[in-house]
C-alpha cells in the first residue's frame, strides 16, 4: 500500500491547486487591463480606483466592518463568560445551548432567525438584526476556544491565586485573563472573520436596504463576475488572511506560556 | 493551640472521605498527615486551606472559627504537590504575589522578595520564567513564594512527590532546615513513611478517613496501635499470638505450633488475649545454625530468599511451621562473612525486649 513519492507529490499538487489556483485567478484578474475574465491583456489598478468610487461598495464595506467590530466585540466577551463558565461550574445544558450554533447548518439558523426576528420580536430588519445575528453564531466559536485554553491548565494554579490572597476579582484579573489572553483574542479574530465574510445567515437578517460586502459582492455577480468583483473579493481575502496569521501568531504563545 | 480540628467529617456522595477527625497542631510544629492515597488526608488540607468545607465539625485557627472564611482571607498557605507557579509571571513576580494581592508597596515588596528568594538558594533566578527552572527550582519557588508574607500556617501537599530520588532527600533536609529558619507550623501530606518520619515532629496515621494514631515518629514506628500503623509504616512482620502470662515487665505469647516468646510488657494486657506479635525485620537477627548467641526467643529456619541492597541484606526466612519472616541484616564489615544465600539453615532470635503486642 505504498505510493511512490513522485506520485504522492503529483497528488498534493492537485489538491493544493483545487485549494488555491481559483483564489489565485481572481486575484489575478483583480489586475487584468479588461472587462471580460477571458485572456490577460495588461496590468492595471483602475479595478480598484472604480472600487473606491463606488459609492454603494463603500456603504457595505463600512456596514460590514461595523458589524464585525461590534459582534466580534460583544461575541468574545459573551464567548469567554460561556467558556470560563462552562470550564468552572461544568453546568450540563449550557454547553449544549453555546455550542449547537456552530454545527447547526447555516441556512436553519438564518431562516429561524429571520422568524424570531418578525414573528416574535417584530423588530425591522436592519444592521441591528444583523448584529444579533453574527453575535449568536460567533460565541460558540469563542467559547471552544477558551474553553480549549483552560482545559490546558493546572486547576491548582488558580487555587494558588486564592489560597495567596487574592479575591475571586483579582484571581482573575491577574492569573486567569493573562493566561486565557491569547485565547480570547484568537477567538475575538475568528468571530471578526466569520462575521466579515458570512452570506448565508446575514442575507436572511438584513431585510431591504441594508447591505453587507458579500451581499454587495452577490447582487453585483448576479449580472456578470466583472473585474470590480474580482478587486472587493482580492481585498476581502487579504483581510481575512491577516487577521487568520494574526491568530495563528498568537496561538503558539499559548504553548509558551503553560511553563 | 494554632490548629484544632473538632470532629471534621467531610462526605463525597456516599463516601465519607474524612470521619470525625480531631486533631491539635501547636506553633511551630511540623505535622505530617500520613496515609495511602484515598485516605482523606488531601481532603483534610483543602478543608484547612479553605477550597472545601466540612460537612459536619470545626476547624479553628488560633480559637477562631473558620468557616465562612474565604481562602484569600485565611493566614494559611499551600505549596501545592504540581508547584501550580504562575506561567506568566517571572519568579520574582511570583514570589511578590502574595504581597501584592496584600496591598504592599513595591517599596516594600522588592526587598522581602529578594529576601525570600535568598532563603531558599534563588536569588538569581529572580527574573527567570517558571518554564525555564527544574523541578527542584520551581519547588523552591512555590516554597518561597508560600512564604514570603509569613503565614501562620503552611500547608504541603505532597510536595516532593514530584521529585527524583536524589533530589528529594536533598529537598527532606531542606525543608527541615527551611522550616526551624523562618519558625512557621507546617502540615505535611504525604504517603511516603519515610518522607514523615525523616521530617515530622508529629504524625498523624490516617486510614479511610479516620486518624489510626497521632504521635511522634519514633513512637509511630517502635509501637504503632494497632494491624494497620505497623504494616504502614515500614515493614512489619506481624504473628498471631495469644497472651499467655503477663508480669510487670514481660508478656509470655503463645505461637502456637512454635511455642512461646517473650515480648516487652504493655499496659492493659490481660492473659487470654489474642493478637498480634508485630516484629520489625531489623530486630530479627540470622545467624549460621549452632553459632546463635544465646537470646530467649529462638527459632530454627531456612533463607528462601535474600536480596542484597548494598548497605544491607533483606531475608526472607521460613521457620519450621511454614511462616515466613522478613529480616534485615546490617552489611558492615564484620557481618560480611554472614551472607546467607537460599537454603541456607539459619537461627532466627530476637530480644526479650524486642517487638510490640498488638490487640
Amino acid at each position: 500500500m505504498t505510493l511512490k513519492l513522485p506520485l504522492l507529490w503529483l497528488l498534493a499538487a492537485v489538491v493544493y491547486a483545487f485549494l488555491y489556483v481559483p483564489l489565485a485567478v481572481v486575484v489575478l484578474f483583480s489586475f487584468n487591463d479588461s472587462a471580460l475574465n477571458a485572456g490577460w491583456v495588461g496590468f492595471t489598478t483602475r479595478w480598484y480606483e472604480l472600487l473606491l468610487a463606488d459609492a454603494d461598495m463603500l456603504s457595505a464595506a463600512a456596514n460590514s466592518l461595523l458589524v464585525a467590530t461590534v459582534a466580534s466585540i460583544a461575541a468574545t466577551i459573551l464567548g469567554t463568560m460561556a467558556g470560563l463558565a462552562i470550564h468552572r461550574y461544568r453546568p450540563r445544558l449550557l454547553p449544549a445551548l453555546v455550542l449547537t450554533p456552530v454545527a447547526m447548518p447555516e441556512i436553519l439558523l438564518g431562516v429561524s432567525l429571520l422568524l424570531f426576528f418578525r414573528q416574535v420580536l417584530d423588530l425591522t430588519l436592519g444592521l441591528a438584526s444583523i448584529v444579533i445575528a453574527h453575535i449568536t453564531f460567533s460565541i460558540g466559536f469563542v467559547a471552544i476556544v477558551v474553553r480549549a485554553r483552560l482545559q490546558g491548565m493546572d486547576e491548582a494554579i488558580f487555587e494558588a491565586a486564592r489560597d495567596l490572597g487574592a479575591t475571586p476579582w483579582r484571581s482573575f484579573r491577574h492569573v486567569t485573563l493573562p493566561l486565557i489572553l491569547p485565547a480570547i483574542v484568537a477567538g475575538a479574530l475568528m468571530a471578526f472573520t466569520l462575521s466579515i465574510d458570512d452570506f448565508v445567515i446575514t442575507f436572511f437578517t438584513a431585510g431591504v436596504g441594508v447591505t453587507t460586502l458579500p451581499l454587495q459582492i452577490y447582487s453585483m455577480i448576479k449580472v456578470a463576475v466583472t473585474p470590480e468583483v474580482n478587486a472587493v473579493s482580492t481585498l476581502l481575502m487579504a483581510l481575512t488572511l491577516t487577521l487568520i496569521a494574526v491568530a495563528a501568531r498568537i496561538a503558539p504563545e499559548s504553548i509558551r506560556a503553560r511553563g | 493551640m494554632l490548629l484544632e480540628l473538632r470532629n471534621v467529617t467531610r462526605r463525597f456522595g456516599a463516601l465519607a472521605a474524612v470521619q470525625a477527625v480531631s486533631l491539635d497542631i501547636e506553633a511551630g510544629e511540623f505535622f505530617t498527615l500520613l496515609g495511602p492515597s484515598g485516605c482523606g488526608k488531601t481532603t483534610l488540607l483543602r478543608m484547612i486551606a479553605g477550597f472545601d468545607a466540612p460537612d459536619q465539625g470545626d476547624i479553628l485557627l488560633e480559637g477562631a472559627n473558620l468557616a465562612g472564611t474565604p481562602p484569600e482571607r485565611r493566614p494559611v498557605h499551600t505549596v501545592f504537590q504540581s508547584y501550580a507557579l504562575f506561567p506568566h509571571m517571572s519568579v520574582a513576580d511570583n514570589v511578590g504575589f502574595p504581597l501584592l494581592m496584600s496591598r504592599r508597596t513595591r517599596e516594600e515588596i522588592v526587598p522581602l522578595v529578594r529576601e525570600a528568594l535568598a532563603k531558599v538558594h534563588l536569588a538569581d533566578k529572580a527574573a527567570d520564567y517558571p518554564h525555564e527552572l527544574s523541578g527542584g527550582q520551581k519547588q523552591r519557588v512555590a516554597l518561597a513564594r508560600a512564604l514570603v508574607n509569613r503565614p501562620r500556617l503552611l500547608l504541603l501537599d505532597e510536595p516532593l512527590g514530584a521529585l527524583d530520588a536524589k533530589l528529594r532527600e536533598e529537598m527532606r533536609s531542606e525543608l527541615i532546615r527551611l522550616q526551624r529558619d523562618v519558625g512557621i507550623t507546617f502540615v505535611f501530606v504525604t504517603h511516603a513513611q519515610t518522607e514523615a518520619l525523616a521530617l515530622s515532629h508529629r504524625i498523624a496515621v490516617m486510614n479511610a478517613g479516620r486518624v489510626e494514631q497521632v504521635d511522634t515518629p519514633e513512637r509511630i514506628y517502635e509501637q504503632p496501635v494497632n494491624r494497620f500503623v505497623a504494616e504502614f509504616i515500614g515493614t512489619c512482620n506481624l504473628i498471631d499470638a495469644t497472651v499467655a502470662a503477663a508480669t510487670a515487665a514481660h508478656l509470655g505469647l503463645d505461637l502456637g505450633t512454635l511455642g512461646e516468646v517473650v515480648a516487652p510488657a504493655a499496659p492493659g494486657i490481660a492473659v487470654g488475649e489474642r493478637g498480634t506479635l508485630a516484629l520489625r525485620p531489623e530486630q530479627i537477627r540470622l545467624s549460621a545454625r549452632g553459632h546463635a548467641e544465646r537470646l530467649r526467643n529462638q527459632f530454627e529456619a531456612t533463607v528462601r530468599e535474600s536480596l542484597y541492597l548494598g548497605d544491607v541484606t533483606h531475608y526472607s526466612v521460613a521457620l519450621a511451621n511454614g511462616r515466613t519472616l522478613q529480616a534485615l541484616a546490617a552489611n558492615s564489615g564484620s557481618a560480611r562473612a554472614q551472607l546467607f544465600s537460599t537454603g541456607d539453615a539459619v537461627t532466627v532470635a530476637w530480644r526479650h525486649d524486642a517487638g510490640h503486642f498488638l490487640r
